[in-house]
């Protein structure tokens, strides 16, 4: 549905967007994720045709968003970081203009119209003025108007940003249910966010794209190896951390056992094995075996958060061992 | 066309919801009241003095009373204008709707000419206020309609040209303030350009005359149509709205 090309955005002295790459399948919810200033929303506004890429193509449901705009526009439904709102319009005013605005009209206008109020739950704010309402209506209304006119492609730049938990919730369990029609792209800088709605992620850092990928696969990816969290209590008084430690070295498949914690006769450990051996039917067997007890027992996932950290950390290091290298070379070059 | 309308009619809904149209019919109505007022004195007390000395000049209504009125308006439209035009692109760029124009399928052309034609039809609300003294005349005294209308019809046109020379204006800043103040001096520079050359012939007088923006209302208000005159107004707000699309569209480029 949406085909980005090494597309590029180059201001006067900076370069806000580099060489970006990726696709984006129809009906999928893509999160955007970045930290501040990674130029998500000036990818976001070159999806949109607002910005022109400086180089690089993008195309949104086969049209070029340089050659044929107006194709590009007629099939995206847009929500910027704040919405984009008349404080002095009333809210079906608003949705009606907009919705004029994208082409519809008459019996289909007034219905599109009040779908949407439904849809966001803005009917009951249907006849305020908008620079009333508060801001997670506001919120809603943007996004009632992004679909207003069902568009193919929804980009929604942080939807949920400056919303309070619930709204927070809501708006996301919104766009989730806009997933089937629409294909989605949302940016934010929220992990758990990205964990929650979406299927697929791109990171990008600094204006470059650092990984593209399933949720999950990111998550197996960061993790190579499986690791297990453990609780152990002693049955009868506490549990001596060491020998628990070597007894479970030496279930097979373990790579490896650190002490996480260790509170009043309970002790968590988090137990690391190779890649693709299923080692937790063994740990729980040598555990009940030894005579412990066995509280708890779960894959330790890597969250987004550390992933993304990770990520952007090692694409830095790998940067300062390039440079390390390069200098041993420069090094060995003279005695060459 | 249809983008056009809607884009036009969102913005006049925008002048009349708030108090910025009422305050500015107000005001124009107001002002058009005592420039009417203090020319009628003036011709009836001309009238009087010209009878008492037994002189017959002639006295026409046209000539002496509606021509200067128009024209002085013209001059007056120069305050107007600023306060018109200087939310229309500025404000939209302050609050970021901006974004929801120009991700529209709606071309930036439509976009521009909606706002100036919404510009137009306030200024003509404006204009319409004056009738009222106008219906005066035409109860008491028998005035020709027809150059009337040509000096109305001049005034719209200075006014076309002088809001498409503020649309251009509203896109260059986020503060609507900046954008009026501005508007305000390129129109007045545009209106005084032509007093160095009042006493020259050289051909610079003659191009600075030309360039001024209120000396073309002048052959209107006598009730002459002049092709000449048309044309510049109508290439102003040719040229006007020809580099607001630049603007706009130098604006996705820096932006």
């Amino acid at each position: 549905m949406i085909t980005v090309k090494n597309l590029t955005k180059r201001y006067a002295r900076t370069v806000a967007v580099d060489e970006i790459s990726f696709d984006v399948a129809q009906g999928q919810i893509v999160g955007f994720l970045g930290p501040n200033g990674a130029g998500k929303t000036t990818t976001m506004r070159m999806l949109t045709c607002f910005l022109p890429p400086s180089s690089g193509t993008a195309t949104v449901a086969g049209f070029d968003v340089l050659e044929q705009p107006l194709e590009v526009k007629k099939r995206i439904g847009y929500l910027p970081e704040t919405p984009p709102i008349y404080p002095e319009m009333e809210t079906t005013e608003y949705l009606e203009f907009v919705g004029k605005l994208k082409g519809l009209s008459g019996s289909d206008l007034q219905k599109r119209v009040a779908y949407v109020c439904e849809r966001c739950a803005v009917a009951d704010v249907k006849s305020k003025l908008l620079g009333k309402l508060s801001k997670g209506y506001r919120q809603r209304v943007g996004l009632a108007q992004a679909i207003i006119h069902n568009p193919d492609v929804l980009i929604l730049d942080e939807p949920t940003a400056g919303l309070d938990p619930k709204q927070i919730n809501e708006t996301r369990d919104l766009i989730k249910s806009l997933a089937g029609d629409h294909t989605i792209i949302l940016s934010t800088h929220i992990l758990p966010e990205v964990e929650q709605t979406c299927e697929q992620v791109i990171i990008i850092n600094k204006g470059r794209l650092v990984a593209t990928d399933s949720v999950r696969n990111l998550q197996a990816r960061a993790r190579g190896a499986e690791s297990v969290l453990v609780e152990i209590a002693g049955r009868t008084g506490d549990i001596e951390a060491s020998i628990v430690q070597h007894k479970l070295e030496q279930v097979s498949g373990v790579s490896r056992v650190l002490v996480k914690q260790q509170i009043d006769g309970r002790g968590i450990f988090e137990v690391e094995s190779q890649k693709g051996k299923l080692v937790r039917g063994d740990l729980a067997r040598a555990i009940v075996e030894s005579g412990w007890n066995l509280n708890e027992l779960r894959p330790a996932a890597m969250s987004l958060e550390e992933i993304f950290l990770q990520l952007t950390q090692s694409e830095a290091t790998a940067k300062a061992e390039d440079t390390d290298e390069q200098e041993i070379a420069a090094v060995k070059e003279p005695q060459a | 066309m249809r983008n056009i309308w809607v884009i036009c009619r969102k913005e006049l809904s925008s002048y009349f919801v708030s108090p910025v149209a009422y305050v500015l019919l107000a005001l124009y109505a107001v002002i058009f009241g005592l420039f009417f007022w203090l020319f009628l004195q003036r011709f009836i007390v001309v009238g009087m003095e010209m009878q008492m000395r037994g002189q017959s000049y002639p006295m026409n209504i046209n000539e002496d009373l509606i021509r200067p009125l128009l024209s002085n308006m013209g001059v007056v439209g120069l305050f107007f204008i600023p306060m018109i035009t200087m939310r229309l692109f500025a404000e939209e760029k302050k609050t970021g709707t901006i974004e929801l124009l120009a991700t529209s399928p709606v071309s930036d052309l439509e976009i521009i000419v909606g706002k100036w034609l919404a510009a137009l039809l306030l200024f003509c609300s404006l204009m319409f206020m004056t009738m009222l003294d106008m219906a005066f005349i035409f109860k008491y005294g028998r005035p020709d309609w027809k150059p009337l209308l040509i000096g109305y019809l001049g005034l719209l046109l200075q006014a076309g040209a002088m809001l498409a020379i503020g649309t251009f204006i509203s896109t260059l800043t986020k503060n609507q303030i900046i954008a009026g103040i501005s508007t305000f001096c390129v129109l007045l520079a545009l209106w005084i350009i032509e007093w160095p050359s009042e006493f020259e012939s050289a051909m610079w007088a003659k191009v600075l005359s030309y360039l001024s923006i209120v000396n073309h209302v002048e052959s209107f208000s006598r009730g002459v149509l002049d092709s000449k005159d048309a044309i510049f107004y109508l290439s102003v707000i040719f040229l006007g709205l020809f580099f607001t699309a630049r603007s706009m569209e130098s604006l996705r480029w820096r932006s």
